[in-house]
């Protein structure tokens, strides 16, 4: 069937800021789907309040509305552009529920749009689970046992019939969100409370458990002609029970025979039929009994995936393009594979590899949080890797994860505890692989360790295989291993630096080794189709074989490195950067190169880069590619830290740093040079020491003086930061958070308190300095760079000081021999400007600050680092934003029950908004929107400030009063503002009695929070009712800067309506290329 | 673990690996398979009598061996080729590992060999003749021994795989709606399970069988099953099916689709390394839907050769090779890929129904014997 021409614009939802289980991997296919539609000739008009997206990039769309993924919004963008269809289904489960508002809403119908990809019914039969259940049962397909409700009693109802366990389910969310096992009572009664709050709908599905079973998945695709192809199939290593986003998965599946995988795969095709996803892909998911085989379906999700991406990475189809063009009436027979060429799209991608898929977590940003593993997801990203074994492929993968393992290492081992082996066995945990490894090293049979942890025995025996290799591997030393154990390990997947620690050599030594006994990797192709069939636009992965399939040493190449796993501090704006850089440099003729490892990123797709490794980041295996392909150099200013710490490294083995040297790097990152470099300069910072021991760390602080800010040093995203009033304070910290010791030294900073902070991105060509933006951050000092709302332009910084900035900003630029990006912050007090960092680097405000101004940084940068000075791009001076531009954070608290969502100097939020409008209360209003929260235009407001917050909140509560707001305060902050005249109700603190402010906020009584933390003392406290807030999605304000920006939102917003507009329409229809 | 065996192409290409299984000399023609699951049914399949198969899925053996999943009397093929073989089988039906399996029907493993190069080498230079050897061989004699063996064109297998004497499978269930007869060219017995679900009885007779032989169980219709070498060698099968043309019903499958082909006056030739994987999208004409199929085959219907009243009615779309017949004036139809799957997808399942079709409009008209 040809492509449908009764339809021309075409309406692409995005999936919104990066979220626990909403990650890049909408990114990757919003991307894809928005180029295929403009390839196939429809105008595409997009929505997504992400920045940090390629998809929102303005050559992607012919309208991109960085806008709030709202109704009201989604409703004004189809009013203003008319399209005929929306494509609900490569925006996660945001765009997919959004769909379903404006089909209820009657906009869609009334606006005369069709949805394609998924029909209305076909995504209520597969996200409502009491439909979905109906509908498998009516096809005779297996379902535990399980029943669909609404409330608490028919919830118990329920529970009296089909028995604890229970698993409680919540419709129409997605990564478990809302999710839980219950085994007593009290756990499900709370479980369903919150699942129903979490569903859309208010429905969960209570559900017979069949924890321990083997969990499938089927990524599967149907085009109009009714052609059904199974992708790829993915095997959980974690048995049910544990989130597939969660698990350590596998594909293709390793433990089923044909006959049981074509079951399957009957299954799937029989499931997607029946809830009518008439085109596109979909994640089908089964749980199969180990003991006897059988088979029961568990979800389907009418849409593109994490899993689909994950699948698209690991057999070369790119899933979220095809269905995109099946979409638009196309059938799988009538496109091409991009791949082979010669063959189409419609045929089942085979695979002569593994591959091993690995999540992130960040518990350690959360202290209090569980890290019990269960069936909602906790993980923050991931990482793959390809191997010829599964073996091979999962010490990859481990080493991708940058956490501090060269593989299934020692290193872990011994942060372990073998005290708790049975219980961090048999519940699922981060380590718990780990655990699998040290039970067995400790004796454990392979029988008794799958048997307490549910891991089919087969994934356990490979894991005592490398045990095994690991103890002969042990018996020598680096100069008495044999070659060919050397070879055996590296192809059962040792990384260089796991061999170095077992035999107590420098991982320098061991590569030396390995080369000169021949031991080299070579890199095979993946290319849909196992080698049948000539691969054109194939990527790579290393192993340790005969042949190498990777060109070498062809073209002008030059390597990008990108940032591996997404975590907190580290995720899709650094990916953004890498591809912007890709594209740039393919512009100016280079081959561009791009070694990554994250599946859910647009820089691994297959058409980014000329060529691309699926490779861990570690000095070992880019090496190896730089071997292969000889390029000019490598790039490391766009992947974040990642690859920053590798340019010393790859420098001193030789290889040629392009952009900014590795010496300036260094510069800019040690504390005592940087120190020098600012003194040279005549550039303020805050005074600071740094100390090898607590004692030090004392007369630094003295020194200093109190408040200080102390972490480790080379940590990014605040890891482990905190802010010290007193030395008892500062004693506390060095002994439970972070140890002082001269191989780990503690930074201490003098705290600037009530400081304004400023961000900065530039660029460089080393005569001419361009600045991108000024952001000032809306939070205070001492609030993440990363956890603060920013906006551009600057609102309350006076001009002097915004020169000030810039010229320390182009000052240092220039000192440090900056090619490319740098980012720097500064903190304003008492009318001084200090430097508090510079990174020379893209930063994560990088795309905020592109898609404000209209002027694509990273790819400038990329430009400069290709030859072409500013100038010859005709840059200078600083970018203009065309209104006001705010970027909000969003935080993973939601996943966190009962961790405090208080903000600091550490890092929290997992992602971003941004919108913009012609005043700032307006775009501030807006960004809250786009994140999930509503300004309260009237109502009650409950404010509650510690002591040195007194004097100032007192302007912001008169705002409030004279908006209309009801007061209520507690007694201190009540007392304040009595004085002042004010109106204010007092209220109980939670532990001075009840009714307390809680349980206000807990029976809506309250629209609006402002709370400062009062320290130690009434943390508890203070975190109750910020957690009953955040319950009820009740805005909550933890500094006062952020208060008054949000009475200046809440004033604008009741006297106009936020409007919607284009990135084409704000800056003058000039797409900025 | 030393490297124990290798395997020599008849080029001089050797590849060095790990034997397991039994140890010893295979000679045959060297083709790859590109499946993910079902080494058993590969293994089991006669069609590969001849045939040292490699498989392009790197970890072999993992679900080990069972019972149920078993397509013939034995295992035909002389080796098998793979990357890294599991000796630890983990499934709930698995009643040995793969390595036991081989031992124990006298055929050699090899493993730990580069089975990606071993693939590209093939797709460059064809599928050619080879050598498993496991044990104290010296390359040399072996290479000479390679070069000695008979090439797979114009070579007839169906002698070493089919049948000695007819055998009658019988419908699972109630009486035989229809009585086919089935020529053994080395029949899977999903074939034989796919038909007698659907109420068929069906007499299996040895490729060898003379057409009044057939001719006494009066069937309803005829069965040409798969099977290996150049069908261009069969000369006295492809004569027992022109005894049938037009007398009943005809289905052949792979192999017995080459034969229908030679019958009905076409031509076949061989392919550069054949087709030998579950991923084959094969396009229906008539309803312009696509299945996913399981493939394996060496030798192909040259559709320019065809007479005026054979239609092609399925297409490779990877390659346009021909993948289905029908001579509706014969009732006669047949299918280059196996739409009994096993392994492989079932998508093409719905064939035999098509064939039953056939047996009930051809019944109605009251053919004449
Ligand atoms: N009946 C069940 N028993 C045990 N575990 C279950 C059951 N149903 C689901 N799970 C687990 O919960 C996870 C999340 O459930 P799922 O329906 O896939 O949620 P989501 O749609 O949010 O991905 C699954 O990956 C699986 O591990
Ligand atoms: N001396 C200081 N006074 C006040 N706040 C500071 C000071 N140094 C850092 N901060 C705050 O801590 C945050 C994190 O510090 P930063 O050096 O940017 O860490 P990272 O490099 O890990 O992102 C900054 O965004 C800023 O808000
Ligand atoms: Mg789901
Ligand atoms: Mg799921």
């Amino acid at each position: 069937m040809p492509r449908r021409d009764d339809i021309e614009t075409i309406l692409v939802i995005g999936a919104g800021p990066i979220v626990i289980g909403q990650g890049c991997e909408f990114d990757y296919s919003g991307t894809q789907a928005c180029k295929a539609l403009a390839a196939e000739g429809y105008r595409v008009v997009l929505i997504n309040s992400n920045p940090a997206t390629i998809m929102t990039d303005p050559e992607y769309a012919a309208a991109t509305y960085v806008e709030p993924l709202t109704l009201s919004a989604v409703a004004k963008v189809i009013e203003r552009e008319k399209p005929d269809a929306l494509l609900p289904t490569v925006g996660g489960q945001t765009a997919l529920n959004l769909a379903v508002q404006l089909a209820e809403a009657g906009i869609l119908r009334e606006n005369g749009v069709r949805l394609i990809g998924a029909s209305l019914a076909a995504i209520r039969t597969a996200e409502d689970r009491r439909l979905f259940r109906a509908a498998m049962v009516a096809e005779g397909l297996p379902v535990p046992r399980a029943a669909a409700v609404g409330t608490l009693e028919a919830a118990r109802d329920a529970a009296a019939e089909l028995g604890l366990p229970l698993v409680i389910r919540p419709s129409f969310t997605l990564g478990g969100k809302g999710g839980a096992v219950a085994f007593n009572v009290p756990e499900f009664e709370r479980a369903v409370a919150r699942g129903l709050d979490a569903s859309p709908i208010r429905e969960v599905l209570i559900e017979e458990s069949v924890l321990g079973w083997k969990e499938f998945e089927l990524e599967v695709m149907r085009d109009l002609a009714d052609n059904v192809v199974v992708i790829c199939s993915i095997e959980n290593v974690d048995p049910m029970g544990v989130h597939t986003g969660d698990s350590i998965t596998v594909a293709p599946v390793q433990t089923l025979t044909d006959v049981e995988y074509q079951r399957l795969r009957d299954m799937a095709q029989a499931v997607i039929r029946r809830v009518g996803v008439e085109t596109g892909g979909s994640n089908v998911q089964f749980a199969v009994n180990p003991e006897d085989g059988r088979v029961v379906v568990i979800e389907i999700n009418p849409r593109v995936s994490r899993s689909s991406a994950l699948a698209s990475k690991a057999t070369g189809f790119p899933i979220a393009k095809i269905a995109a063009q099946l979409a638009v009436g196309l059938t799988l027979d009538e496109i091409p594979n991009d791949i082979t060429r010669k063959t189409p799209a419609c045929f089942e991608p085979t695979v002569d590899y593994v591959v091993v898929k690995v999540p992130r977590w960040n518990f350690e940003k959360f202290p209090g949080a569980d890290d019990v593993l269960t069936t909602s997801m906790k993980s923050v990203g991931e990482t793959m890797a390809l191997g010829r074994t599964f073996a091979e492929a999962l010490q990859k993968a481990l080493r991708s994860l940058e956490a501090g393992y060269a593989g299934l290492d020692a290193n872990a081992s011994s942060r372990l505890d073998a005290e708790l082996l049975p219980e961090r066995l048999r519940v699922p945990n981060p380590d718990r692989i780990f655990y699998v490894k040290l039970a067995l090293q400790r004796g454990w049979s392979e029988a008794d360790v799958a048997q307490t942890t549910g891991i089919d025995p087969w994934f356990v025996h490979q894991i005592n295989k490398l045990v095994e290799l690991e103890g002969e591997l042990g018996a020598f030393d680096l100069t008495s291993a044999p070659d060919e154990l050397l070879r055996k390990a590296k192809r059962a997947g040792f990384g260089d630096g796991q061999l170095a620690g077992l035999w107590g050599a420098a991982e320098e030594d061991v590569r030396r080794r390995r080369e000169g006994a021949g031991v080299v990797p070579v890199f095979k192709a993946v290319d849909t189709c196992a080698a049948e069939f000539e691969a054109y636009t194939p990527y790579y992965y290393s192993t340790y074989e005969e042949e190498n399939e990777a060109p070498t040493g062809e073209g002008r190449a030059v390597v990008i490195l990108g940032a591996g796993p997404n975590r907190i501090a580290q995720g899709i704006e650094f990916d953004y950067c890498c591809v912007h850089a890709a594209v740039a440099l393919r512009e100016l003729g280079y081959d561009v190169v791009m070694v990554n490892n994250n599946p859910e990123t647009v820089s691994t797709d297959y058409d980014t880069s000329t060529r691309l490794y699926f490779e861990p980041l570690n000095l070992e295996e880019v090496l190896a590619v730089v071997a292969g392909e000889r390029p000019e150099g490598v790039i490391v200013q766009f992947g974040g830290q990642t690859p920053l710490k590798l340019a010393g490294l790859l420098e001193a083995a030789g290889v040629s740093i392009l952009g900014t040297s590795p010496d300036a790097i260094d510069l800019a990152e040690d504390r005592e040079r940087f120190g020098g470099l600012l003194g040279e300069l005549g550039i303020p910072r805050p005074d600071y020491g740094t100390a090898f021991s607590f004692e030090e760390a004392r007369e630094a602080a003295a020194r200093v003086g109190f408040p200080v800010l102390v972490r480790p040093s080379y940590v990014l995203g605040g890891r482990a930061m905190a802010i010290c009033y007193d030395e008892r304070a500062l004693a506390r910290y060095a002994a439970e958070a972070a140890e002082v010791s001269p191989e780990k030294p503690m930074l201490v900073d003098r705290f600037l308190e009530d400081a304004f902070e400023a961000d900065v991105d530039a660029v460089a060509d080393g005569e001419e300095v361009y600045i991108g933006a000024i952001m000032q951050h809306i939070e205070e000092a001492g609030i993440h760079s990363g956890d603060s709302a920013a906006v551009i332009p600057p609102y309350l910084i006076k001009d002097v000081h915004l020169e000030t900035i810039r010229d320390y900003t182009r000052r240092l630029a220039l000192a440090l021999g900056v090619r490319g990006l740098i980012n720097i912050q500064f903190a304003i007090k008492d009318d001084v400007v200090y430097v508090l960092e510079v990174n020379p680097r893209a930063s994560r405000t990088v795309p905020f600050v592109s898609k404000a101004t209209g002027v694509p940084l990273a790819k400038v940068a990329a430009r400069i680092i290709g030859g072409k000075t500013l100038a010859e791009q005709g840059l200078a001076g600083e970018g203009r934003a065309p209104g006001h531009f705010v970027k909000e954070c969003v935080f993973p608290f939601d996943r966190f029950p009962g961790v405090d969502t208080v903000l600091g100097p550490e890092m929290k939020s997992t992602g971003e908004v941004m919108a913009g409008a012609p005043t700032f209360g307006l775009a501030f209003g807006k960004a809250q929107l786009a994140s999930g929260y509503h300004v309260p235009l009237r109502g009650t407001a409950f404010v509650s400030v510690n002591d040195n917050d007194k004097e100032t909140v007192v302007p912001i509560a008169r705002d409030l009063a004279a908006l209309g707001f009801r007061l209520v305060a507690t007694r201190g902050t009540a007392a304040r503002l009595r004085r002042e005249g004010l109106n204010v109700e007092p209220v109980f603190k939670v532990n001075e009695g009840r009714p307390n402010v809680a349980d206000k906020v807990v029976s809506g009584e309250i629209d609006l929070v402002i709370n400062t933390p009062m320290g130690r003392e009434s943390f508890y406290d203070d975190a109750t009712v910020r957690r009953a807030a955040l319950a009820r999605g009740i805005l909550v304000v933890t500094t006062l800067s952020a208060a008054r920006a949000t009475v200046e939102a809440a004033r604008v917003l009741r006297e106009s309506v936020p409007g919607v507009q284009s990135l084409q329409e704000v800056h003058g229809g000039v797409p900025n290329k | 673990m030393a490297k124990d065996g290798f395997l020599i192409l008849e080029d001089g290409r050797t590849f060095r690996g790990e034997g397991f299984g039994s140890t010893g000399l295979a000679l045959g023609e060297v083709v790859f398979n590109t499946a993910i699951t079902g080494y058993q049914e590969i293994l089991t399949d006669p069609s590969y009598a001849g045939q040292v198969v490699a498989l392009t899925y790197p970890h072999i053996g993992n679900y080990g061996v069972n019972d149920d999943d078993v397509e013939s009397r034995g295992i035909f093929l002389p080796a098998l080729v793979v990357r890294s073989y599991e000796d630890f089988p983990s499934n709930w039906r698995a009643t040995a590992s793969l390595g036991q399996y081989l031992e124990r029907h006298g055929v050699v493993g090899l493993s730990d060999i580069d089975t990606r190069a071993l693939t590209r080498h093939i797709r460059e230079a064809g599928a050619m003749r080879g050598a498993v050897a496991v044990g104290a061989y010296d390359e040399g004699d072996v290479l000479e021994q390679v070069l000695a063996s008979p090439p797979m064109a114009g070579r007839d297998l169906v002698r070493d795989v089919t049948r000695d004497g007819a055998e009658v499978f019988a419908p699972a269930e109630d009486d035989a709606r229809w009585r086919v007869a089935a020529l053994d060219c080395g029949i899977k017995n999903n074939i034989l399970r796919q038909l007698t679900a659907r109420g068929v009885e069906v007499t299996v007779f040895p490729a060898t069988a003379t057409v009044d032989e057939i001719l006494a169980v009066r069937a309803d219709g005829l069965f040409i099953s798969n099977g290996p070498g150049d069908p261009a060698a069969l000369p006295y099968v492809v004569d027992i099916v022109k005894g049938f043309l037009g007398r009943v019903p005809i289905f052949g499958i792979c192999l017995g689709h080459q034969i229908l082909g030679l019958a009905l006056g076409g031509r076949t030739y061989k392919l550069k390394f054949g087709h030998h994987g579950a991923n084959h999208p094969v396009k229906n004409l008539k309803t312009g839907r696509v299945e996913i199929t399981s493939q394996n085959h060496g030798f192909a219907v040259d559709a320019s050769s065809l007479p005026a009243g054979v239609r092609v009615t399925h297409v490779n779309l990877n390659d346009d090779t021909v993948e289905g017949l029908r001579a509706d004036d014969y009732a006669a139809m047949s299918l280059q890929y196996h739409p009994e799957a096993a392994p492989g997808p079932h998508d093409a399942l719905y064939n035999f129904n098509v064939f039953l079709e056939m047996l009930e409009r051809r019944t109605q008209k009251t053919l004449g014997f």
